[in-house]
């Protein structure tokens, strides 16, 4: 049974300067690349498929199957598109990866590109965070004077040309088929599957888009071997993987921990909700992962204990809201941003996304019109599974499941605006100013 | 002066009404003088050269466009088009896509408020209203003396540190409306401010070079990480919580233990947290507003040990990042 918390990933964010090469290099930095490179690329895909290892991006896919996937007998060049595109809201685990740690995630695009026989990777970074940028920029080049990226890594033969590439500013490039798009220049607009990435992505070539923290993992992997990974975790979640607590939390941060741990663990060791105050609801993974109450404090977050109350691990983004908070403020807000971001390309969701933020408006004015709640249902059912891609599925959940355990705060959209019945300024985090609490009203 | 966000009484951030009232100034297209030389084109067929196939350069030469122009302008449409051999409908396209490419010239400081759900609720509507007053300016607007153009933004991956705002993609977390005017006050006044995860703000258009794909040598400025993103590692390091043992290790490095390490760090990181009083910080605003003067050198990283050591350690890279950059 493994310890309650164990950083690997993280383990290295408390060292002055852990984003140099050579402070990397002291807590055994590439010797996970140095090893694998005395591997068969075929052994390496075999060693993440027995470690369990599932994408942490979301979806929870099987990492080294969807390694196995690439057919190694096409002639076109293959790809590796590393998604560091981190949006969803509440996730916030690769940032602060990528600016402490940015060695980790090359170290693992190095070794999974072995892995797949590729011999240009891209790390697709969201262009709003600049000092990320840097560092990974750094990282690269720092990877590229030391000879373990360019040609003929450490004495190998094998060649990589890592490519570090800033996005600009669209949540839908985290949809890998967006991403790919987005990638050849184009807009940011998901493609028809089949043909799946793993045939036909990137130039129409064979291409692996894995997750930043799925791809970090990877070295650990490696350096400590399939039986190790898995000694973490659960029947079928298998490793360590990072939690995000936000919001009306004690002690909000970044929690390293084997998958299937509960909120209320990670809670207590947060301190619990902020002084007085206690959980009303709460995401697993992020706002496209339909909502949780506390009655679900002891479900297992793992892949399988999520779904099995109707939601979604998703990216372990815990965002927790106390009993301060509006849900259909919360909920209208995540509805307005998928509404920003629906790229436009399909119906359901460009124009459903539309028509759900101008009904949530009125419910939080508290000018709600009868069969409004009606309405939202069957507006959220005609976007569910009729959209091109998993952004306007996403943009249901929030909706349904807070009509599902807080109808009455909808109902009282009708004649009650939501600031009256939970004064916004009781769930900000910093105290009223008198000199500025005036100037939005 | 536009007031999208003022309702009657209803709170910050609350805004009803036709959804297309507000209407941006149009885009002077009149406006054809360009800063895009000779240089500059050799800069852009430079990030050409990087990708196996021309086109997918578009987006950082579109950065890179910013850089020099200060927005997307027509001849920076045209001159992508015509280097990538596209037509400058499909580069106009991609450049009203994405949010961060401007049609209308940002200020010298691009100023982002989270406004999505959490930052929303934990303050970051009444964050965006206050600097909306400050400034005078609304959503996507520039001041009148270019200073400064204010953006509410979406989720920027940064929620255990809500509510977040960005100067020119630089992370600001943890802030109050006093410690975001603060900040943009030390921005006008031209004093050097660094964000509080992050380095040295640079302007608008230094921001976008890098996106670009051209270090500034800033790459070693600011802490590794904030005090909330290694509370995990630091509880472990107090209960003596290690991943399991690696099994058989004969790595030349072998001589070292992961778990020795992973004890150190967390420890090293709960020495420098020790003074941290997180739980006041956060339950009562006068504290926190004083152990998270947003206005000092550290910025969002409370606690004087940290903010002392990280400081001091930045001071000392400055150099090292600048000759870097040189090399680079």
């Amino acid at each position: 049974m493994a310890d309650t918390l164990t950083p690997v990933l993280t383990a290295n964010w408390g060292d002055e300067r852990a984003w140099k090469l050579a402070n990397y290099e002291r807590r055994d930095g590439y010797q996970g690349l140095r090893r694998a490179l005395t591997m068969e690329p075929a052994e390496v895909v075999a060693l993440v498929k027995d470690s369990g290892l599932r994408g942490r991006g979301g979806a929870g896919f099987p990492t080294g199957m969807k390694w196995s996937f690439i057919p190694q007998d096409n002639p076109k060049p293959k790809y590796l598109v590393v998604n560091a595109d981190e949006s969803e809201p509440g996730t916030c685990k690769d940032i602060p990866l990528m600016m402490a740690s940015p060695h980790t995630l090359v170290e693992g695009v190095i070794i999974s590109a072995y892995a797949i026989n590729c011999h240009t990777a891209f790390i697709y970074v969201r262009g709003e965070v600049l000092h990320v940028v840097r560092r990974v920029q750094q990282a690269v080049r720092e990877a590229y004077s030391a000879g373990y990226a360019g040609k003929n890594i450490l004495g190998s033969g094998y060649d990589l040309d890592i490519v570090v590439h800033a996005g600009a500013g669209a949540y839908i490039c985290g949809e890998e088929t967006a991403l790919l798009d987005s990638l050849e220049g184009r807009r940011g607009q998901p493609r028809l599957r089949p043909p799946f990435p793993a045939v036909a992505g990137l130039y129409a070539s064979p291409t692996v888009i894995n997750n930043v923290e799925s791809i970090s993992s990877v070295p650990a992997i490696v350096r400590g071997g399939a039986e190790w990974f898995s000694s973490m975790g659960t029947e079928k979640s298998k490793g360590m993987t990072i939690y995000s607590l936000s919001g009306h939390v004690r002690n909000t941060g970044q929690f390293e921990a084997p998958l299937g741990i509960t909120l209320r663990q990670l809670l207590e060791l947060a301190g619990g909700m902020r002084e007085g105050h206690r959980l009303k609801f709460w995401t697993p993974g992020g706002s496209s992962t339909p909502i949780l109450t506390p009655e679900h404090l002891d479900v297992p977050l793992d892949y399988e204990g999520v779904a099995g109350v109707r939601s979604m691990l998703g990216t372990k983004a815990l965002q927790c809201f106390d009993e301060t908070t509006s849900v259909v403020r919360a909920v209208l807000r995540w509805t307005e941003f998928y509404k920003h971001e629906s790229c436009g390309k399909c119906t359901p969701c460009r124009e459903g996304t539309w028509w759900l933020v101008q009904i949530l408006s009125r419910l939080e004015a508290g000018r709600g019109e009868p069969g409004d709640i009606e309405k939202l249902l069957d507006l959220c059912e005609n976007i569910l599974g009729r959209s091109f891609c998993a952004l306007g599925d996403g943009a249901t959940s929030p909706i349904s499941s807070a009509i599902q355990h807080f109808r009455d705060e909808f109902e009282a959209g009708m004649h009650t605006p939501a600031w009256e019945l939970f004064p916004y300024e009781a769930s900000r985090r910093f105290a009223p100013a008198p000199a500025t609490a005036g100037a939005g009203a | 002066m536009t007031r999208t966000h003022t309702n009657g009484h209803a709170p910050a951030g609350v805004h009803h009404g036709d959804p297309n009232a507000h209407r941006p100034e149009p885009i002077d297209v009149e406006e054809t003088s360009t800063l895009i030389d000779e240089g500059v084109r050799e800069e852009l067929r430079a990030i050409v050269a990087r990708y196996p196939q021309p086109r997918s350069a578009l987006l950082p030469m579109l950065h890179l466009v910013q850089s020099v122009e200060g927005r997307v302008t027509a001849a920076g449409i045209e001159a992508c088009a015509e280097i990538l051999q596209i037509s400058a409908a499909d580069v106009s396209g991609v450049a009203t896509f994405y949010t961060m490419y401007k049609r209308r010239p940002v200020g010298r400081y691009h100023v982002g408020v989270c406004t999505t759900s959490l930052c929303a609720i934990m303050g970051g509507d009444e964050l965006f209203a206050a600097l909306q007053d400050h400034l005078g300016v609304g959503n996507d607007e520039t001041t009148e003396d270019g200073v400064f153009t204010l953006e509410h933004i979406e989720c920027n991956a940064a929620c255990d540190l809500a509510p977040v705002m960005t100067v020119n993609w630089e992370f600001f977390d943890s802030q109050t409306p006093d410690s975001a005017v603060d900040v943009l006050e030390r921005l006008r006044s031209g004093e050097e401010v660094r964000a509080t995860r992050g380095a040295r703000v640079c302007t608008w258009k230094q921001a976008e070079r890098v996106l670009a794909g051209f270090p500034d040598g800033r790459a070693d400025e600011g802490p590794t990480s904030a005090p909330e993103s290694r509370l995990g590692l630091r509880i472990a390091a107090e209960r003596g919580w290690t991943a399991p043992p690696v099994p058989g290790r004969d790595e030349p490095s072998g001589d070292r233990n992961p778990q020795a390490q992973t004890q150190a760090a967390g420890a090293q990181g709960h020495a420098e947290d020790a003074s941290l009083k997180q739980a006041e910080s956060k339950e009562s605003g006068v504290s926190a507003d004083e152990a998270r003067p947003a206005s000092g050198p550290a910025g969002g990283q409370t606690g004087t040990s940290t903010a002392t050591e990280e400081g001091s350690a930045r001071r000392g890279e400055g150099e090292n990042g600048t000759t870097k950059g040189g090399e680079a």
